[in-house]
């Protein structure tokens, strides 16, 4: 492997290079970093998310330019925003549907893991580092959502800082003490701000690590098989840095469709009416996002002697709880679904159990909206406490393919002319 | 179906079908042609210009609009001097000046709309206890009756509840002061019927029906709503246009860098 830090052309870099080896680094990590020769478009949703986070970040900081956090003023500084900012109704846009189109580039990333084994050994910190990164991220986009100050904004914010109150003893207590009051109002408004904005920077942080953690073992891929040897890989650049652009212009011109055409698809009518503490709205609803979530959360019943208010909040954080030990609850040693023929199918239930919840989570629990409920949360943990050990003891995978480039080349594994030597520059 | 295919429409269900089914009590909101729906339409100036003749003439008697401002009105096609005019014919409260008095001085075009009432208490004192909505942004707040929520949703309704004041089916409990509306959630509506035909004499002749005075105030109050949308509409067009290239270009370019791959 060379190192071209120390051979460049420019005395500049050699220089730095010496003394802080920037370059080097960039040329390992970024250039030369040996990838899978396999990976398919799944695996774009990665860097998608980084690339969302910078996004979002960009945004936010611009917004948080014009941004008033009192509860007299936010929600006319947003509109003074839209209005009188000049494009601040862009800005305002992105960011606004940034949230649900980070939410989808991340779930889908999460889905392709669990479909191709990416949690198992040895990525097992990757994974539980991606579930922090989602918390964290649920934490943030649930206070910026307060920040505009409109009727859902306010509610929702009442509902889900309610929750703790289900703890006993202590749980009064702690919601007072996250509110700053005896209600959600102008204290809860000043920290969920300070918040909105301290947050993603510990994000990035943890990207930090789960990138580091990444680039130990390198991706996983479809075949979840281990590289054996430069016939299985690539350069990440240029092969990986064309295909990851290609797939960004794609994901643009649908999160453009939506900022430009139909921006308050995704969100609710009511955050457009201005936080009213004495007026409850019809249906308290939370964004898409959360909604499966938000229906775990509603459809527990009471379990034996803890209230049914308690019972769902568990559950509810549970459900993202229960990912962390994932590595360990499948028993299964094969990591690709393709050559699962059991889980391969029982994948698809989870994806159609938490599309369920989703349509649960929006409606009012009544009718077979309990029932629907309670069937799909029992399932979604069943699937991982359960189904999970139990399919990997008794399923029998299909032979796996000896190695990446024997699969997928025709010829059968012959290396690659200019694999693993970076493409010369022109 | 193939897997992408089928990944991407299990997240656009969850994406678009999670709009929450909501208990029908009022009539279904007609659907009405508008200037400013579909990716390139814009806002017909001459039936805002009505609409705020008629927001100006009838609404303003007892909704505010405090966050529109008189300069905006150049976005439906007034030109300086007639924003001018119209804001020098109001009375804005002012100061306070050196004598610590707070004065009324002729409005300005970079004032806000003046609103009906000093505050909440003065307009439910005013309206038997009911405080008419600040119409601002009233359009995107009554959106729900369109699927994906754009702006024509919000006008469709206010459109309609305009022209839906009837007469209370037989056995229907009416409360005090309350009127009834086959558009409003539960029927009853505090606001009386606020428009009946030939309430304003347009200017430019054009015949003011009940159906083109509401059509006129739905453009305008949409419009207010969002005054950017037409800048939206128009980058958009060049940023997909630039994408649509881009994206194109990367295609090939990744077909030319992958060929010894595959």
């Amino acid at each position: 492997m060379n190192a071209p830090g120390n051979q460049s052309q420019s005395k500049i870099v050699r220089w730095i290079d010496h003394r802080l080896p920037v370059f080097t680094f960039m040329q390992h990590e970024l250039y030369d970093y040996p990838t899978p020769r396999n990976l398919s478009y799944w695996w774009n949703f990665g860097s998608l998310s980084g690339i969302m986070l910078v996004i979002m970040m960009v945004t936010g900081i611009f917004l948080a330019m014009q941004y008033t956090p009192n509860a007299t003023m936010a929600f006319d500084s947003v509109e003074r925003i839209m209005r009188d900012v000049n494009f601040g109704w862009l800005m305002r846009y992105i960011h606004m549907n940034g949230a649900s189109f980070f939410f989808i580039v991340v779930y889908i990333h999460i889905f392709r893991g669990l479909y191709y084994g990416s949690y198992k050994e040895p990525r097992e910190l990757l994974w539980m580092l991606g579930v922090i990164i989602l918390l964290l991220m649920m934490a943030t986009a649930f206070m910026g959502y307060v920040l505009p100050w409109g009727q859902m904004s306010f509610w929702g914010a009442t509902v889900i800082t309610n929750l703790f109150s289900a703890l006993p003893v202590v749980g009064p207590k702690i919601v007072a003490w996250l509110w700053g009051g005896f209600a959600v109002g102008n204290p809860t408004l000043n920290r969920f701000y300070s918040l909105h904005y301290l947050l993603p920077f510990v994000i990035v942080g943890v990207v930090g690590l789960h990138l580091i953690a990444l680039h130990q073992h390198g991706s996983n891929n479809p075949l979840g098989i281990d590289r054996k040897g430069p016939q299985d890989s690539i350069p990440f650049h240029p092969y990986y840095t064309i295909k990851d652009m290609f797939g960004l212009g794609v994901f643009l011109i649908i999160y453009a469709l939506f900022v430009f055409y139909m921006p308050n698809a995704l969100g609710d009518t009511q955050n457009y009416v201005q936080a009213n503490p004495l007026q409850t709205p019809p249906e308290i609803v939370p964004e898409w996002y959360f909604l499966p979530f938000y229906a775990i959360l509603r459809s527990v019943p009471d379990i034996l002697f803890i209230p049914a208010k308690l019972a769902g909040v568990l559950c509810l954080f549970g459900a993202i709880g229960v990912l962390f030990f994932l590595p360990w609850l499948d028993t299964s040693r094969v990591r690709s679904a393709r050559f699962r023929p059991v889980y391969k199918w029982v994948f698809w239930l989870l994806v159609i159990d938490v599309l369920v919840l989703g349509y649960v989570g929006a409606n009012r629990p009544e009718g077979w909206f309990i029932v629907a409920g309670r069937v799909a949360t029992l399932y979604y943990f069943i699937h991982f406490v359960v189904l999970f050990p139990v399919i990997g003891w008794l399923e029998r995978p299909l032979p796996l393919p000896t190695s990446i480039s024997a699969a997928v080349t025709k010829k059968g594994g012959a290396r690659l002319a200019g694999a693993s030597t970076p493409m010369e520059k022109p | 179906m193939s897997k992408p295919v089928l990944w991407l429409a299990c997240f656009a269900l969850l994406a678009l079908g999670a709009a929450p089914v909501r208990a029908q009590e009022a009539a279904s909101i007609p659907k009405e042609s508008w200037s400013f729906s579909g990716p390139f339409g814009t806002f017909d100036r001459a039936a805002a210009q009505r609409g705020f003749q008629v927001y100006e003439e009838v609404c303003s008697h007892c909704h505010s609009m405090n966050l529109l401002h008189y300069r905006d009105l150049v976005g439906i096609g007034y030109s300086e001097d007639e924003v001018k005019a119209i804001a020098a014919s109001k009375q804005v409260t002012d100061g306070p000046n050196d004598q610590g008095e707070m004065y009324q001085r002729p409005g300005r075009p970079s004032d806000a709309f003046v609103p009906p009432f000093p505050n909440e208490q003065a307009a439910r004192a005013a309206l038997n206890g009911a405080l008419p909505p600040d119409l601002s942004l009233i359009v995107k707040a009554r959106a729900d009756s369109s699927p994906i929520k754009g702006l024509s949703g919000g006008a469709d309704y206010v459109n309609a509840l305009l022209q839906g004041f009837k007469e209370p089916p037989a056995g229907f409990k009416m409360s005090a002061n309350m009127n009834y509306n086959i558009y409003f959630p539960g029927n009853q509506i505090a606001m009386p019927p606020p428009l009946a035909g030939n309430d304003v004499q347009y200017a430019d002749g054009t015949k003011a029906t009940l159906p083109q005075e509401a059509h006129d105030v739905a453009t305008f109050l949409t419009w207010a709503s969002e005054p950017t949308m037409e800048e939206r509409k128009f980058t958009g067009a060049k940023v997909l246009i630039f994408l649509l290239v881009m994206t194109g270009i990367l295609y090939a370019a990744k077909r030319q860098i992958w060929a010894d791959v595959h």
